[in-house]
């Protein structure tokens, strides 16, 4: 049964005014019913492209904010990639100073209105939360992420966001390659130091992953936009259509451009397939292609968009992780009567945040769990008509803890499909590399970096984000560069 | 930025467009193309190969056949109007050598990304054969360019209205018996590049041909550029353009670029209709 905002909004008002004027133990507060987040009716939002999630009301915010003990130990702040000061931001949203509580957020992170919406909390702040731990389940925790988007979104609506202080001109020039979370957040942080900083993004807009990946009913592009007039009112300067490498190299960047610095955060652009027989047939799609063609192109808008889309009415995606959830979730949405989730574990292991599964279900995704593809299979014109799976159980784990699928013999069928979305992860484009004399790259093709600044194996050239990492989170991407940052300006100030 | 600062109309569907470009310019070598995408949020990306560039003026030439709703729309601009999105240069650069004997054969608008190549290696000593194809004489681009850079240039048509009659696989047949070129290049629609392969593969001359699949990033983000290559899967933005002609798999790549055939016919259609209304307002 659906739950409207405004029931939600009506049962967050009973409790603060049950709480009201009293004292509240640990267990009272532990005790308070997790808000839940507002979100579109199911069977509505599957026909729109807007944001699913609609967010807290003003008393939910404060009811989920009367949930946090403020734990002397504060081991939500350890579960941080950041390390928010989580309690102190929720002690000033539990007053209703959603200012304050911004500043306290914007100390440690840059992009809130993101990262409420798209942070694996579950396993992050919210995995060590005690509130959580005392109700023996994570989802019960108190909602960390909600609380911050929520914040977020009130100072951007409200304009009451801190205006960032910028230092006087250093006379130093820093390019940024990419405009993901990584350089965003390294833009903004140069800039502040008073360098003169300039990004250069190869599409057609800045944004990264959160524009052309990230779908809008997750995240919408108006907030990425925000984030990138911000940087521009800052007065850093934004360069799209401007694919470095090929446009100008790295080392003609320093050399003839004048820039001291370099950080580069190209991402992890680069879509892995399962080299499997069938994986060029008609209908088959990286889960890029799909969903850059669906957001960056506005393809789900078939009036105006020139961008075609393939029509489907039974899709089947491989993988288990956002990539996969977001495809899926964008193919019902674009017309599909049936999309499939294949992964080769069972649902415990799915990577994907623990919200976008549940939405995803709600949604009417099919997961069949524990099948591993073997091919896809296709008529005499090219096109898929189906998927040759195996079913697997789950042995010993493997490297990364998590239990082996193994496949049963014997058990190989073939599923009636017409599209395929592979959706099993992205690797490190190698362009830079390829054109950058010096960089030094790990076996997976990521930069090594010096752990401590994140410098590359070339001076002056700083690089941080997936192209670092691997495909990871936006949080961690801006951490890195915020990172990186701090180490350009010592480096600059030492130059 | 992107201004067009000259358009020339050369035959009933083909247009040369030059663009201010000044970085892509400088940048560019012959065999690289560039994308376009205009017409605000909801433009498409097209992939244009870079018929020529003059690094002075800080112009680069595209040749522009409107065979689609979106190039059709890219070729409904004028002289001081802007694109908004130019990336480039991208893909590789052809391999040049001093191979000695060289073959080019370019059918339809192929003619002019073939033009910097043949013109490079013309520079760089090579003996350089020209093979021009067209469905008919009006569809020929950029002749007197070739002309002035080729050791022979052969003209062959479909129907006969210039030069020979009939498919340019006809003379590279008998050229790959008598002259022997070294090595063959080849641009033009798909289904020629394949008879064209076909052509040379017995002779074991080395053949490399310029795919020009669908694409949208033209960074290798994407993948929706992928050809076979013998038992490879390549990206075409990234590790092409051009390939061993024996080895692209033609078949698939033909299905390939069929995928939105159905929808574009639609959709050039209601686009006639649309550039015609304006028009005639005009
Ligand atoms: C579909 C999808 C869903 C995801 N969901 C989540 C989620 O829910 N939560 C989460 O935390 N993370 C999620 N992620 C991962 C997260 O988006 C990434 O970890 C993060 O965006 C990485 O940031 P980045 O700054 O390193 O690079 P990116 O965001 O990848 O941006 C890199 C940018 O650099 C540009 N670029 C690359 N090479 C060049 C060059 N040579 N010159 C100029 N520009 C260049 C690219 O065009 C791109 O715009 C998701 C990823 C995808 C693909
Ligand atoms: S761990 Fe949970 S309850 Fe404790 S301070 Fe952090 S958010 Fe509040
Ligand atoms: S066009 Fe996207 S990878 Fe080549």
């Amino acid at each position: 049964m659906h739950i409207t905002r405004e029931e939600l909004n009506k049962t967050a008002e009973d409790i603060l005014s049950k709480y009201d004027g009293v004292t509240l133990t640990a267990k009272d507060r532990a005790g308070i019913p997790v808000q839940e987040m507002p979100a579109q009716d199911p069977s509505v939002r599957i026909t729109n492209m807007e944001e699913v999630n609609e967010g807290y009301t003003e008393a939910q915010v404060k009811a989920e904010a009367l949930r946090c003990l403020q734990c002397k130990n504060k081991p939500c702040i350890k579960g941080c990639p950041v390390g928010i000061n989580i309690p102190g931001f929720i002690a000033k949203a539990a007053e209703g100073d959603f200012a304050g509580a911004n500043q306290v957020i914007k100390e440690s992170s840059l992009l809130p209105s993101i990262c409420g919406r798209v942070c694996p909390q579950e396993s992050q702040c919210q995995a060590t939360c005690t509130v959580g731990k005392m109700n023996k389940d994570v989802n019960k925790a108190v909602s960390i992420g909600r609380i911050e988007r929520f914040v977020a979104d009130y100072v951007r609506e409200n304009d009451c966001d801190v205006a960032p202080e910028i230092k006087k001109a250093s006379g130093k020039r820093v390019a940024i390659v990419g405009s993901g979370p990584s350089s965003i957040a390294a833009a903004a942080d140069l800039r502040k130091a008073g360098h003169e900083v300039v990004m250069f993004e190869a599409l057609h807009k800045a944004g990264g992953v959160l524009v052309y990946g990230i779908p809008e009913f997750r995240l919408p592009k108006k907030l990425v936009q925000h984030e990138i007039d911000n940087l521009k009112a800052m007065g850093v300067e934004i360069n799209l259509n401007y694919l470095v490498g090929k446009t100008r190299t790295i080392e003609t960047l320093m050399s003839k451009d004048g820039f001291d610095a370099v950080f580069v955060g190209s991402g992890a652009g680069l879509p892995k397939f399962m080299n499997i027989p069938g994986e060029n047939l008609i209908g088959v799609f990286s889960a890029n292609e799909y969903l850059t063609r669906s957001n960056l192109m506005k393809a789900y808008d078939e009036k105006h968009s020139r961008t075609p889309l393939w029509e489907s009415k039974r899709v089947a995606i491989f993988g288990g992780g956002n990539v996969a959830m977001d495809a899926a979730r964008t193919a019902k949405r674009l017309g599909a009567e049936n999309v499939t989730i294949i992964y080769r574990r069972s649902e415990e292991e799915l990577p994907a945040r623990v919200e976008e599964v549940g939405h995803a279900k709600e949604e009417g995704i099919e997961f069949m769990m524990l099948h591993q593809p073997h091919a896809i299979v296709g008529d005499d014109k090219g096109h898929v008509t189906g998927v040759k799976v195996v079913t697997c159980e789950l042995g010993e784990p493997d490297a990364s803890g998590r239990r082996r699928p193994v496949e049963i013999e014997g058990t190989e069928q073939v599923v009636d499909f017409d599209t395929v979305v592979v959706s099993i992860g992205n690797t490190s484009n190698p362009l830079i590399k390829q054109t950058t004399e010096g960089i030094d790259v790990n076996r997976r093709g990521n930069f090594i970096v010096n752990e401590e600044t994140l410098e590359t194996t070339v001076p002056g050239v700083f690089a941080g984000g997936d192209i670092v990492l691997g495909a990871a989170t936006v949080i961690l991407a801006m951490g890195q560069g915020r990172k990186a940052a701090a180490a350009i300006n010592a480096y600059l100030g030492d130059k | 930025m992107n201004k067009i600062v000259y358009k020339e109309q050369l035959s009933n569907d083909i247009y040369k467009i030059i663009i201010q470009a000044p970085l892509i310019a400088e940048a560019r070598k012959p065999g690289q193309f560039v994308i376009l995408q205009d017409g605000g949020d909801f433009g498409e990306r097209i992939p244009l190969t870079i018929a020529d560039a003059d690094t002075e003026k800080g112009t680069i030439t595209l040749i522009i056949q409107a065979s689609g709703e979106s190039t059709m729309l890219l070729t409904s601009k004028e002289v001081g109007d802007s694109y908004d999105n130019v990336l480039g240069p991208l893909g590789n650069p052809t391999e040049l050598d001093n191979y000695g004997k060289v073959l080019c054969v370019g059918g339809g608008v192929g003619v002019a990304p073939m033009y910097p190549i043949a013109k490079a290696l013309h520079n760089m000593g090579n003996e350089v054969k020209i093979i021009m194809g067209a469905r008919n004489k009006d569809l020929f681009v950029m002749k007197d360019e070739m002309r002035a850079i080729a050791d022979e240039l052969i003209l062959i048509t479909d129907d006969g209205s210039s030069g020979r009659k009939g498919l340019v696989t006809e003379p590279l047949k008998e050229l790959c018996e008598e002259w022997k070129p070294d090595v063959v290049f080849i641009i033009g629609p798909p289904i020629m590049m394949k008879f064209c392969a076909l052509t040379t593969k017995p002779f074991g001359i080395k053949s490399y041909a310029s795919l020009n699949t669908i694409m949208i990033d033209g960074t290798g983000m994407c993948g929706g550029c992928r050809v076979s290559i013998g038992d490879d899967t390549k990206f075409v933005c990234v590790d092409g353009p051009e390939f061993d002609a024996h080895k692209v798999d033609w078949n698939n790549m033909l299905t390939r670029l069929g995928t939105y055939k159905g929808i574009e016919t639609e959709k050039k259609q209601e686009c006639l209709c649309e550039l015609k209304q304006k028009n005639e307002a005009r």
